[in-house]
């Protein structure tokens, strides 16, 4: 027996209750997926240039002068935060929560991505401090081409999350809005699964490595 | 980089003119004419716009307009420009190399220039952008839609792909492009060898065109899976269809390569990065993986979409369904995959192990058998069919032939051993050629004669058709069998000067053929002027002059902007061919219903020029215009989302009354056989023909 199919697009549906967004979301949402794919291609290849210089330090400081684990326990954790804060939001939306709830969980989402930026400056400022600029070798233009690029991405991300709370204001909870704000936890899971990469390629990789 | 005033490094000395006047020679000359065609070619079209009162239609039909069919004849339209100017390149290279032995009449420098902007420009912008106008046009119509997926989106893809093209043209008046070739290999590239702004001119070319042909492939895939009409499965798609979605599946993975080659390369120029320099740990050998894990795939990009034009000639002009649709299909899906694993044999030479050569060159080689089979396929649908020999089945008949001895020549590249000897030398520039002209070239511009008249309601010319196939067809081999043999000789590609005296029949023969190339290209515009001028005499407002088989055809040329009145029910692969066999391919709806389109918008021009502004402020080291401009985007695009009013409606009562009116002509109108196909009385509604076999 064939079953009618409960999803329309990949990853959480908006589902019954919200029906002109869910529908709104189906090809919408599936071009973003294919988007991200490519996006991923993009990262993909960055980790992969720095897997090939990882060793091409040219006597400057390598990963074990650089890196502090505690700073990046801490922004995973953040990160890992904001992921289910953006799922308590979207949980919010589909279930018809009260609206101060999805904003709630949508602004403890950007006050995380912010936090995490913050902490992610302060590292590339020490970085900088002890000699551990771009310029110094290829190992470190492949950091800095990867890693601020996954920060590049949460800054966009907290700046569509800024715009997506001044719609809400002008717009109210419409069908449009909803279907943005799938793309943008879409989005933010992707950054996450991302910094997964990170760590384990870039950090720990590079220590066990580099 | 720090030290740029209000202009960045921008002076007088960076316009062509002042090398001119300080050393009058023929190098010089030669490059001021080129920016003097720019130049008056632009005060042309604004003269001509103003004086014909265009500018107003201009913006409202065309620049504003977010259907998918404007756009891909915009598409085509810039494409066809830089044709001109691409193949104008050419001619200039093979009468340098012609006027030798010796150094010929350009300078080193100057040659460079040209097999750089040559490359970049026919690659990234006259086969990008024209095969994706034609996709445009097509893909929504083939599949039963009214646009296509995101239509605003497809309107910001023409806007960057047209700023980055743009910027190849300002670069003829403005400065100098790169001398690096259309691969841009550092260290070459990098600021230590090449400090001025060619290289960054490629660069953000590049990227800014890869931006907006990765958007456009995003758009292309969505359409097809998610838009096509009720009844429309993957396996009843037209076999064009499915060419683009392989094409737009290599475009979403091939395309961030090249972003990212070309990025890093920007950051070691502007920021002093080390990812390909010499010292301090930089790898060249990144930046060729990175460039060829898009190049390869970027071939067959260009050419999987010609494939699919010529099996849809080929089944209309041989009134036969296409042989062997499954295997096609699967041959397509094959080619797209393998098309990523091949990418090192680009540079055998390069210092690999012998094995991984041995690895890339089986299976470079195993991509043969896909196209194999394709060839068979396409040959036993010409079997006893009721052929007409028709333009564009004239072009498909010169690319079955020709092509063969492209894919063939490359078999031989894909040996490491062979490669050894012949990389380098105009065997391979031979070899490419001659699969992207009679395969790529070729295929284009035989969709060009065969869906005109459905985009423009007149056929086009049929004798300056056939006129311009010969041309193109005796040029290419005048031009390019030779270096062939030149090659095996060892002339090596990309030189200026050469001294050997044996090279010299060949290069006369080559430098005649270029002549009659350019006498194609002015018979492509003689036959559309004269296409124009005689259009009454063509008319096929019934929108199906070639007794086609596939549902573009079965709705009125030129299409309404809706597209169909009704969307279609689909039931079977050919579904037009069938529905005329069984005599209701016009059926009156019962009812109509209202029709949401996309309204127009100009976001698409506004990020169009903004980004290239962006662009030329990068080049020059204009930093505060750089930073203005990216301020001026972002808040053009976050402004954009602040809009609803996105979509207008069309009352059914108004698709009533278009549609009936066409149903009308249609009833009215005598149908032809295709015996007169290209007669004046074909108004394109097809009869049924006596001698044709199903």
């Amino acid at each position: 027996m064939k079953r009618a199919p409960t999803h329309s697009y990949p990853g959480l549906n908006l589902g019954r209750r919200h029906a002109g967004a869910d529908k709104a979301s189906e090809v919408v949402t599936f071009g973003f997926w294919v988007f991200l794919m490519s996006d991923l291609v993009y990262f993909g290849l960055m980790f992969a240039i720095y897997i090939t210089m990882i060793d091409a330090q040219a006597g400057g400081p390598g990963p074990h002068q650089l890196f502090d684990l505690t700073s990046i326990f801490t922004q995973t954790m953040i990160l890992l935060t904001s992921s289910l804060t953006v799922g308590l939001a979207m949980l919010a939306l589909k279930y018809n929560l009260p609206r101060w709830r999805i904003v709630f969980w949508f602004c403890m989402t950007l006050v995380l991505g912010i936090c995490f930026l913050v902490l992610e400056m302060r590292d590339f400022m020490a970085m900088v401090e002890k000699g551990g600029i771009p310029q110094r070798s290829g190992f470190l233009s492949a950091f800095y081409g990867l890693v601020p690029l996954h920060g590049l991405h949460v800054a966009a991300g907290c700046l569509w999350l800024i715009v997506l709370g001044i719609q809400l204001r002008v717009f109210g909870l419409t069908d449009l809005l909803m279907s943005r704000m799938v793309r943008l936890a879409l989005f933010w899971h992707f950054l996450d699964l991302i910094w997964i990469g990170i760590i384990t390629i870039v950090y720990f990789g590079g220590l066990a490595y580099g | 980089m720090t030290d740029t005033g209000f202009f960045g490094r921008l002076s007088w000395d960076s316009f062509p003119i002042a090398g001119l006047i300080e050393n009058p020679n023929a190098n010089e000359i030669v490059a001021n004419a080129a920016a003097g065609i720019v130049i008056v070619g632009v005060i042309a079209v604004v003269g001509l716009l103003t004086w014909f009162r265009l500018w107003a239609p201009l913006w409202r039909n065309w620049l504003t307009s977010a259907d998918h069919k404007k756009i891909g004849i915009m598409y085509i339209v810039f494409a066809i420009v830089m044709l001109a100017r691409g193949v104008l390149e050419g001619v200039v290279m093979r009468a340098q190399q012609a006027a030798g032995p010796g150094d010929g009449f350009l300078e080193a420098e100057h040659f460079a220039e040209l097999f750089s902007t040559h490359g970049t420009i026919m690659v990234f912008f006259v086969a990008v952008p024209f095969v994706l106008g034609i996709a445009n046009y097509l893909i929504p119509l083939m599949i039963g839609a009214r646009d296509v997926a995101f239509p605003v989106m497809n309107q910001i893809s023409l806007g960057l792909t047209v700023s980055a093209g743009m910027m190849l043209m300002v670069s003829l008046v403005v400065g100098h492009f790169s001398t690096g070739g259309w691969t841009a290999y550092p260290p070459y590239t990098g600021a230590a060898f090449n400090p001025g702004v060619g290289p960054d001119y490629w660069i953000w070319a590049i990227v800014v065109s890869g931006i907006g042909t990765t958007l456009t492939g995003i758009n292309f895939a969505v359409t097809i899976y998610k838009l096509r009409a009720p009844g429309m499965k993957f396996m009843r798609l037209p076999m064009y269809c499915w060419t683009i979605i392989s094409s737009s599946i290599l475009i979403v993975f091939a395309m961030p390569p090249l972003g990212v080659a070309a990025l890093m390369l920007a950051a070691d120029r502007y920021l002093d990065f080390h990812f390909f320099t010499n010292d301090l740990g930089g790898n060249m050998m990144n930046y060729a993986n990175l460039f060829w894990l898009f190049g390869h795939p970027e071939v067959y990009l260009l050419v999987l979409p010609a494939y699919g034009i010529y099996s849809e000639i080929f089944a209309t002009f041989s009134a036969k369904r296409l042989y062997g649709y499954n295997s096609l299909v699967i041959a397509t899906m094959c080619i797209a995959v393998l098309s990523f694993t091949v990418w090192l044999h680009h540079f055998f030479t390069m210092g690999q192990s012998a094995l991984i050569n041995a690895v890339f060159g089986i299976a470079t080689m195993m991509i043969a058998i896909p196209t194999g089979v394709k060839v068979y396929d396409w040959m036993a649908t010409l079997y006893r069919g009721r052929i007409r020999f028709s333009v564009p089945m004239l072009y498909g008949l010169a690319f079955l032939m020709l092509f063969v001895i492209g894919g063939l020549s490359g078999v031989i590249l894909a040996n490491p051993t062979v490669d050894y000897q012949v990389h380098n030398t105009l065997f391979l520039v031979a070899h490419f050629h001659n699969v992207l002209l009679p395969g790529v070239l070729f295929g284009l511009l035989a969709g060009y004669n065969y869906w005109f008249p459905k985009a423009f309601g007149f056929r086009l010319n049929e004798y300056w058709g056939r006129v311009t196939v010969l041309l193109w067809t005796v040029g290419f081999m005048l031009t390019f069998l030779p270096l062939y043999f030149v090659g095996l000789m060892g002339m090596p590609r990309r030189s200026f000067s050469w001294e050997d005296p044996s090279f010299h029949p060949y290069m006369i023969v080559a430098a005649v053929g270029a002549l009659v190339i350019l006498l194609a290209l002015l018979s492509v515009v003689a036959q559309l002027w004269i296409s124009i001028r005689d259009r009454e005499k063509t008319q096929v407002p019934v929108g199906d002059p070639w007794d086609a088989r596939t549902l573009e055809w079965s709705i009125p040329a030129p299409p309404p902007a809706y597209n169909f009145a009704v969307i279609p029910q689909v039931t079977d692969r050919d579904d037009f061919a069938a529905a005329k066999e069984r005599g209701d391919a016009y059926p009156r709806p019962e009812k109509y219903e209202d029709i949401v389109m996309p309204r127009n918008t100009a976001i698409g021009f506004v990020l169009c020029v903004l980004s290239g502004v962006w662009m030329f402020a990068l080049v020059w080291w204009i930093w505060w215009l750089a930073a203005l401009t990216t301020v001026l985007m972002l808040l053009a695009f976050i402004r954009w989302t602040f809009r609803l009013d996105t979509e207008e409606t069309i009352p059914a009562e108004e698709v009533r009354k278009q549609h009936e009116a066409w149903l009308d002509l249609v009833q009215d109108s005598t149908p032809v056989d295709r015996d007169h196909e290209i007669a004046p009385d074909n108004r394109g509604l097809a009869g049924p023909d006596l001698e044709a076999m199903t």
